[in-house]
């Protein structure tokens, strides 16, 4: 037999598989070839992941073929997988948080009844990867100790250690924070050009533009396209995803913001664990304005978040419409908070903002279950409840409008939409919003954009806290941004850049150091 | 879909571990030499066979009834309370002290004051596990099993320093005084012509639980306080978002479970027994718990429980009466029935749900194909 010219890496062929009656896969083929980088955008329930499952062994296609190097291959497990040279890097890393970077590493692939000689072997070839590839660490490090992006450097290199040579990565950047995924991209750089053959799923268009060779759309099941990234535009790979046109811009009016609604003074919080998260900050958020907080989480968002939402104690002052609201004691839970007018995103919605087993018309009322309209005298009005709730999923165009589903049904963009219309139909004078859109899929992020300028041209104040500095950018009339419990300053989305706000998110105050700008 | 049909979740799933049970039972009684068809003749015939077992029957249920409301009512906060056992031993000496404490001239003005009387005292028992929990994280399980152990020891101590009347020599409380005595089924139903057994001991007690089985439905799916601690206990994240105070909500649920625990000594401490004696709850506040757990915490499921662990210790008791085979083989064969309704749902859970997403898949494929 002839071999052709280039092999293709991977080769699927005609991939279908369906769960129940949804048809997660339809009729998929795609060829990777070696030494590239290829992209597989979609929206969130597009398909990504299960096809990626499939090819690692974790679903059983229906139909359907893989070839890895020309060889038609059957993966019925993970082992099948690893045996044929792919490695997977999960979205949710699955590391041992007590062991060290090496134990890491040889878990799973141990040889041998005693360990000493495992990890003396793993060392060796490790410092040999670390040269070859550029992944430095300490393999003694415990992984609990290590930053995010060093525990997903952990989860490349397990997979190296297994010698793969296709990589798989599901939504890698969806942890890290602006300049670790820069460093991501320079680690598969080089690992492209040392001929590994890497998978890259994301649903952020920039990522696809910054770094693939070739990309392929999935929407609802199907692959629309397979293009050569460099012969596309982000808004073409945004239409195929969708299928219909999109604005990647929020489309708004300058804002007229009007009196304070929110005043934050010297606000200092300290955690249970003793540690001030919170250290003195100060801010206003006007009428008719949206502020956006922009920072690398755990820069102290959420602790704020979490004070004004009614949930957490703090120290210091805050004023809301002239009066000042309490921050400790039986007046400073949520639903004080909401009594004075403060509605709440919170980040995440699938722990705090949802119930996940309750179905969506109990989600509706929650929080305000207590409400005169949602009652009969002392008996819920649950007819009452589901009729409104019939109302606003219809308004906020979730689907499918259902009010007897469970949340945990709906799709991550549809859940935020329940949030989104319960928080926003109680016409709060002050929307906090945390991470509006993560996980959230293109088409629903255009609409829950849209709602949230819709109430600021109400008049509403906005307080937005979002890690994608693309959402600040776009959404916010002025912008904070946080590091390490302080606000490093203020700037107005037109007169900065995702540089300069990314030197403040890592706590380089231009002024102050301007060396460290590069 | 991901789910099962509602009917096949409640009623087939626990049917198949019933079978299940039945059939390992009938191994052990083959095992020791007896005829499992047979035991479960006198079974079904001494617990369903006359009104005379129908009332033992229903006896037992209405206790474990109370009891597995009051364990299913604290799962729906996400509570596990285990001291279903001790509530309802306080609660028998709250309905006591009650009903000693006046000449009562009737029942029906005595009934609602020992009602009073058996919730206080269940709930206040289940008060201190729950603050406890509330405010010092002291894990509820280890705190209510603690104090099933106080109860026991507090009762005999009580039954023998002060309610034991002087000369007595049983260790049990005066007898209540006649006007204490709760009309019986065979009363109540003889009133209106219908033919019912003297003998068994059921009582009035039967339509307060399911009266409290209402109340307790009506709580937890028509009230905002049952909104909040079914959301307390899927999400306590979720519940601190929405401003519900978890010390309000454990204080409140252990105090409702603690208190329909100690209901169930209406049943026995005066309906039954009408004196105070050691022992009063006889296990029913653990049975309470594969109660809840069979019933899946709903109140409905739980009275169907109730009914068939009532079945199961009557008919139990006919079985050991009639045949050689011990009475220790009962407990064997309650066990199995816990241990595979309860502790091995999923066993028989997973297979049926695979079962019905198969045929799912199946129907699917024929609407398919017919296309």
């Amino acid at each position: 037999m002839t071999a052709p010219a280039i092999e293709p890496a991977i080769e699927l062929k005609g991939i279908s598989k369906a769960f129940g009656p949804v048809q997660a896969n339809k009729d998929i083929s795609i060829s990777v070839q070696p030494g590239t980088i290829h992209g597989i955008i979609g929206e969130n329930g597009a398909g990504k992941s299960t096809l990626m499952s499939i090819l690692y062994g974790f679903y059983k296609a229906d139909a359907g073929e893989i070839f890895i190097r020309g060889q038609k291959t059957l993966i019925p497990d993970s082992q099948a997988a690893i045996a044929a040279g792919i490695g997977m890097v999960f979205q949710h890393f699955k590391l041992v948080e007590n062991f060290t970077v090496l134990e890491n590493i040889i878990l799973g692939a141990e040889d041998g009844a005693l360990l000493t000689p495992s990890l003396a072997k793993a060392r060796k070839l490790l410092k040999e990867l670390a040269d070859d590839y550029g992944l430095n660490v300490d393999p003694d490090a415990l992984v609990e100790n290590l930053s995010v992006g060093y525990q997903q450097r952990i989860e490349i290199l397990k997979a190296l250690y297994r010698q793969a040579d296709i990589l798989i990565l599901d939504e890698p950047t969806g942890v890290l924070t602006p300049a670790e995924a820069d460093q991501l991209f320079r680690i598969l750089g080089r690992l492209r050009e040392e001929g590994k053959t890497i998978i890259l799923i994301t649903h952020k268009l920039r990522e696809i533009m910054d770094i693939t060779d070739t990309v392929s759309v999935m929407r609802r099941g199907e692959m629309t396209a397979t293009v050569k990234t460099s012969e596309t535009s982000p808004t073409e790979l945004a239409e195929l995803m969708v299928g219909r046109k999109v604005l990647l811009r929020v489309d708004k009016k300058p804002a007229t913001p009007g009196a304070p609604v929110l005043k934050v003074e010297n606000l200092r919080v300290v955690d249970s664990k003793g540690v001030e998260r919170v250290k003195g900050i100060n801010f206003e958020v006007r009428a008719g304005e949206i502020l956006g907080l922009a920072g690398v989480a755990g820069n102290g968002q959420s602790e704020l978040l979490e004070v004004l939402g009614g949930y957490r104690t703090a120290e210091g002052l805050i004023v809301m419409n002239n009066e000042e609201i309490d921050l400790t004691g039986a007046k400073s839970d949520g639903q004080s908070r909401r009594s004075r007018g403060i509605a709440h995103v919170p980040e995440d919605r699938q722990r705090e903002g949802l119930i996940m087993d309750f179905m969506a018309w109990e989600n509706t009322a929650f929080g305000y279950h207590k409400d005169e309209r949602y009652r009969k005298g002392v008996l819920a009005d649950n007819v009452g409840i589901r009729a409104d709730t019939a109302e606003k999923m219809e308004r906020f165009d979730v689907r499918p409008p259902n009010p007897k589903l469970a949340a945990k049904n709906f799709s991550g963009g549809n859940q935020q939409k329940i949030v989104l219309a319960r928080e926003i139909e109680r016409n709060p004078d002050l929307l906090l919003v945390g991470q509006p859109t993560r996980g959230v899929d293109i088409g629903a992020i255009e609409f829950i954009h849209q709602q949230i300028v819709a109430l600021r041209d109400q008049g509403k104040a906005i307080l937005l806290v979002s890690v994608e500095l693309d959402e600040i950018l776009s959404l916010s009339d002025r912008i904070a941004v946080m590091f390490d419990g302080h606000i490093m300053g203020e700037r107005l989305p037109d007169e900065t850049d995702e540089k300069e706000l990314g030197l403040l998110m890592a706590g380089v105050t231009p002024d102050a150091n301007p060396a460290a700008a590069e | 879909m991901d789910r099962i049909p509602n009917w096949a979740d409640v009623l087939l799933v626990p049917l198949i571990s019933l079978v299940l049970a039945a059939i390992l039972s009938a191994v052990v009684i083959l095992a020791i030499g007896e005829n499992p068809v047979e035991a479960l003749g006198y079974m079904v015939e001494g617990a369903l066979g006359s009104t005379y077992g129908w009332g033992y029957t229903l006896y037992y249920a209405t206790n474990f009834a109370f009891t597995g409301l009051a364990v299913a009512i604290a799962f729906h906060a996400s509570l596990f309370n285990i001291g279903g056992e001790g509530q309802a031993t306080l609660g028998g000496l709250g309905v006591a002290l009650v009903c000693l404490a006046l000449p009562w001239p009737h029942w029906a003005l005595a009934l609602p004051a020992a009602v009073i009387g058996g919730a206080a005292f269940g709930a206040a028992w289940a008060a201190i596990p729950a603050y406890l929990q509330a405010k010092r994280g002291s894990h509820i399980v280890i705190t209510t099993i603690m104090f099933n152990y106080i109860a026991f020891a507090l009762i005999i101590y009580l039954l023998n320093n002060g309610l034991k009347p002087v000369g007595q020599m049983e260790s049990s409380s005066a007898r209540f005084p006649e006007g204490t005595n709760l009309p019986t089924l065979h009363e109540m139903l003889g009133a209106i012509g219908i033919p019912f057994s003297q003998a068994p001991p059921v009582n009035i007690s039967l339509f307060l639980a399911l009266a409290a089985a209402y109340g307790v439905w009506l709580l937890l799916w028509r009230t905002p306080l049952g909104f909040e601690i079914r959301a307390f206990g899927k999400s306590e994240p979720a519940g601190k978002y929405a401003g519900i105070s978890s010390f309000k909500i454990i204080m409140i649920t252990m105090l409702i479970s603690g208190g329909l625990a100690g209901l169930m000594a209406i049943n026995t401490v005066m309906g039954e027994a009408e004196r105070l004696v050691n022992n009063s709850v006889q296990n029913a506040g653990f049975i309470g718990i594969a109660v809840a757990l069979m019933g899946r915490s709903h109140p409905l499921g739980i009275l169907l429980a109730a009914l068939l662990f009532g079945f199961l210790v009557q008919g139990g008791a006919e079985l050991a009466f009639w045949t050689s085979i011990p009475t220790e083989l009962i407990i064997v064969i309650q066990a199995l029935v816990i241990l595979f309704t309860g502790a091995l749902d999923n066993m028989v859970r997973m297979p049926v749900e695979a079962l019905f997403r198969a045929r799912g898949r199946a129907e699917k494929a024929k609407s398919v194909a017919a296309e």
